[in-house]
């Protein structure tokens, strides 16, 4: 649907090719692509200035501008930025609380804060703990009983009082748990709008009741641009100290959550991916940046590669990349590896980069196809696959009938082989963020100070028409 | 001028929150108009603001590029830059085809007359947790306050107490229920809900059904399957077809009205929690896009809170002057 933050960065800088030199107008370019892609991820736009200006101050650094894969460059910078945002954390509850441990769950109506209530006991179970849950939701029709079945099917045990007033159930809870060696309360709350006075009071008298040492604020993946202002005034009203971003199952660009983490300032806990009760994750930082430059979800590749491709021969495999040795049989065994990772289609889309690959080539390789270029190679000898450049005529000839196939088929294939040894090695080089060699990138120095940096267009006083956002059509 | 009940409606639900904006906004008008009555082009802060306005109403970059261009081009003329906004705001909602027979069906039918038309079937679709089950409520209040004699079909088995909810629902607004145990094939409610609906003469016939994610393929091919055995119970139904939008949505409220659209024939929207800070300005780029009328909006959890949509209101509550 969106056309991904990282196409975009790439398509910024794809226009001056043949150029010589980068200047800041090229950057200015990219940036008001990230602009427009974080604003189209639904982060909120204030959100976006901020973190285009401190992007801006890296990116006119000589590093980027000199470089020969600044698209690469940029999308690294905006990757590194976001994670700076995301902070470095781990998910989950906070580390030292008394005993028993309270947890809230908070936020506005139908972000799934009672879901949540049911799949974060089944966690905490799963870590051997002994949770305890209650519903202070007494408006909602048939809240306390949402609750109660996710009790049952859970098998968590729900404190169910006769009172109906949302304080003294909170607190009737923590003196149950206290009483019977429950280790952590959930308190389930209410959906409230942040501009309520009288429900946020509320809330704060419950906090206030049963001094939580966790306080999740509920968020629901598709929000928009309303997210930091509830946001924020759940914290400033309560104290928030981790959200919970729920509904990641769906296709949101999580926009979202770089707002709320933004405003309030606390790590991302928990994501919800799912309705049952088994869907909850921790957060890892990694995937939602991942998500939102649209380069794929990294570390499924990663841990699906893993299973699927030898240690030792993923670092000879890297080792070679770099010398550009990879080989017609190199290429064979990635073949091999990627059947088993699954289904070619979901694998390409996983790898970083090809995103857009999978994209532009809107012939998708199929199964069938894939069996084809296996033959081809099963009918090259070892000396052809160690080394493509002795192929001649005569040998290509033979391959194809070898394996019942045409020249131009093998012909293609070797055009498509040499065309990925180049992509691999530019990769290779250092260019593809988060994977592989790309990682290992040595920090750039910071060459402007911040500040310094020229402005691009829009930000002038000049009488333009354009805005600083870019959006305005050009006639 | 007269006092007009449901303008207040909404005025008081967008009140709360709106009027920083609605300041910025005069702020940005007065600039604008003291410029443009002398024959220049907006300036460049000026662009800023009203894209920043739009976008903060989660309009979206698309639809408020459409509409800065459009404004800015139009500018020197010397017109209100007030009224060139909202102008091409209404002229969106203006291009929506003109909205068709009402959830409620043609005044003045009864359907209990033995040979009258089959019972309207309005089937409510939409993502997890945008109000689908308080708006089937709402609307069956408000039916049934206008004379109507609706039902109410809770045919979402799935999400735990969800046919306890839409029971209390139905008891408060005193309409009748038809619902199954939990896990039930949410198909055979509906056909039961419809059969039981016409024999007892009720119409409308509102269905609740669960949220789901248009992500999830076998999920929306159940809506389809929903749509096929109402249609076997009642030809031509449902008869309409609502999708709830939670107004805090973003950009994916658009992906989400093209996805049930093509899934389950979306006929009209629903917009719910405008009594939030939200604006749901990406109904306005539904409206542009897929040409989808938004019939009700939410403002409040009570009973009464469901007022029908009229895009006139709608901008002049965003753009009012004082309030
Ligand atoms: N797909 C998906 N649905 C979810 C997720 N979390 C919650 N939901 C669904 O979202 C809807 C609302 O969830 P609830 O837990 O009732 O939300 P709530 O915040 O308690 O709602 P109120 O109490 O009414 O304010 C339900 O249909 C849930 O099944 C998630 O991670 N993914
Ligand atoms: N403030 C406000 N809250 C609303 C409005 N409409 C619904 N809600 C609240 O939103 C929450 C979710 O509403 P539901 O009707 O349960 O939503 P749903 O779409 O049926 O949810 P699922 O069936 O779980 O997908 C509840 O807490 C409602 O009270 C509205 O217009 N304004
Ligand atoms: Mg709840
Ligand atoms: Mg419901």
């Amino acid at each position: 649907m969106f056309e991904s933050l990282s196409t975009r960065i790439q398509g910024a800088f794809k226009t001056l090719r043949g150029e010589v030199r980068l200047t800041p107008d090229h950057v200015e370019a990219a940036l008001r692509e990230i602009r427009l892609a974080l604003l189209e991820a639904d982060v909120n736009f204030k959100v976006v200035k901020a973190f285009i200006d401190r992007v801006r101050d890296r990116a006119m650094d000589q590093a980027v501008l000199r470089s020969l894969t600044p698209g690469q460059q940029v999308i690294k910078l905006v990757r590194d930025e976001l994670l700076a945002l995301f902070g470095d954390t781990e998910g989950g509850l906070t580390k030292d609380a008394p005993t028993p441990r309270v947890v809230l769950l908070l936020g506005l109506q139908g972000a799934g804060k009672t879901t949540t209530s049911g799949k974060l006991a089944k966690w905490l179970v799963r870590q051997g703990r002994h949770p305890l849950m209650v519903s202070t939701d007494v408006r909602r029709p048939a809240a306390v009983e949402q609750l109660s079945v996710l009790g049952r099917k859970a098998d968590i045990r729900v404190h169910a009082p006769e009172t109906m007033d949302p304080v003294a159930r909170a607190s009737g809870a923590l003196a149950e748990a206290k009483a019977m060696g429950f280790d952590t309360v959930i308190v389930d709350t209410a959906g409230r709008l942040h501009i309520d006075d009288d429900l946020m009071g509320e809330l704060q008298a419950i906090s206030d009741a049963v001094h939580p040492s966790d306080l999740l604020y509920v968020a629901d993946a598709m929000t928009g641009q309303d997210a930091i202002k509830s946001a924020g005034e759940f914290h400033r009203r309560v104290g928030v100290t981790g959200v919970v971003l729920t509904k990641l199952d769906g296709d949101a660009r999580g926009g979202a959550a770089l707002s709320v983490v933004s405003v309030v300032g606390v790590p991302i806990a928990f994501v919800g991916s799912g309705e049952q009760l088994e869907d909850l994750e921790l957060f890892h930082p990694d995937r939602i940046v991942s998500r939102m430059l649209g380069m794929g979800d990294m570390l499924s590749l990663i841990e699906k590669a893993e299973q699927a491709i030898d240690k030792d021969e993923a670092a000879q495999l890297e080792e070679k990349l770099r010398k550009n040795e990879f080989t017609l049989d190199d290429f064979r065994s990635q073949l091999k590896a990627l059947k088993r990772m699954g289904p070619l289609e979901s694998v390409l889309g996983m790898i970083p980069g090809l995103g857009d690959l999978k994209q532009a080539a809107e012939h998708k390789p199929d199964e069938k196809q894939l069996g084809r270029v296996e033959a081809i190679l099963s009918s090259m000898t070892a000396d052809e696959r160690r080394d493509h450049s002795v192929m001649n005529g005569s040998r290509r000839k033979r391959i194809a009938a070898g394996s019942g196939t045409s020249v131009e088929d093998v012909n293609r294939l070797l055009k498509q082989f040499t065309e990925m040894r180049r992509m691999l090695q530019t990769m290779g080089r250092g260019g593809m963020p988060g994977a592989g060699a790309g990682m290992k990138l040595p920090k750039m120095a910071h060459g402007l100070r911040p500040g310094s940096a020229p402005r691009g267009a829009g930000s002038g006083k000049k009488r333009k028409k354009g805005g600083p956002w870019g959006l305005m059509r050009t006639r | 001028m007269g006092h007009v009940p449901i303008l207040d409606r909404l005025r008081d639900g967008l009140t709360r929150t709106k009027r920083r904006l609605v300041d910025r906004f005069d702020e940005i008008v007065r600039r604008a108009d003291g410029q443009t009555s002398g024959g220049d082009a907006i300036d460049v802060d000026t662009v800023e603001a009203l894209e920043e306005l739009l976008l903060s109403a989660d309009v979206g970059v698309a639809a408020t590029g459409r509409i800065v261009s459009a404004v800015a081009g139009r500018a020197r003329h010397g017109e209100s830059l007030r009224d060139l906004v909202k102008g091409e705001i209404l002229e969106i909602f203006g291009a929506v085809a003109p909205v068709a027979p009402g959830v409620g069906g043609r005044e003045g039918e009864d359907p209990r007359q033995s040979n009258g038309p089959p019972s309207r079937v309005v089937l409510v679709v939409g993502v997890n947790g945008t109000g689908k089950t308080t708006t089937v409520g709402k609307l069956a209040n408000l039916l049934k306050a206008s004379g109507k004699r609706p039902l109410v079909c809770a045919a979402d088995t799935f999400r735990a107490a969800a046919v306890e909810q839409l029971a209390i629902w139905a008891e408060r607004a005193d309409v009748e229920i038809i619902r199954s145990g939990d896990g039930a094939d949410p198909a055979a409610v509906v056909f039961d809900a419809i059969q039981a609906g016409q024999a007892r003469g009720c119409d409308p016939i509102l269905i609740d059904t669960a949220g789901r994610l248009h992500t999830r393929a076998n999920l929306m091919s159940e809506l389809d399957k929903i749509r096929r055995v109402a249609w076997r119970a009642s030809e031509g139904a449902p008869h309409e077809v609502l999708l709830v939008l939670d107004a805090t949505v973003g950009q994916n409220g658009l992906t989400q009205a093209r996805e049930f659209t093509s899934a389950a024939g979306v006929t009209g929207v629903v917009l719910t929690k405008l009594d939030g800070t939200a604006k749901g300005g990406v109904a306005v780029a539904i409206a542009h896009d897929l040409k989808l009328p938004i019939r009700y909006v939410g403002i409040g959890e009570g009973m009464e809170d469901l007022i029908p949509f009229s895009p006139q209101e709608y901008v002049d509550a965003l753009f009012q002057q004082q309030w």
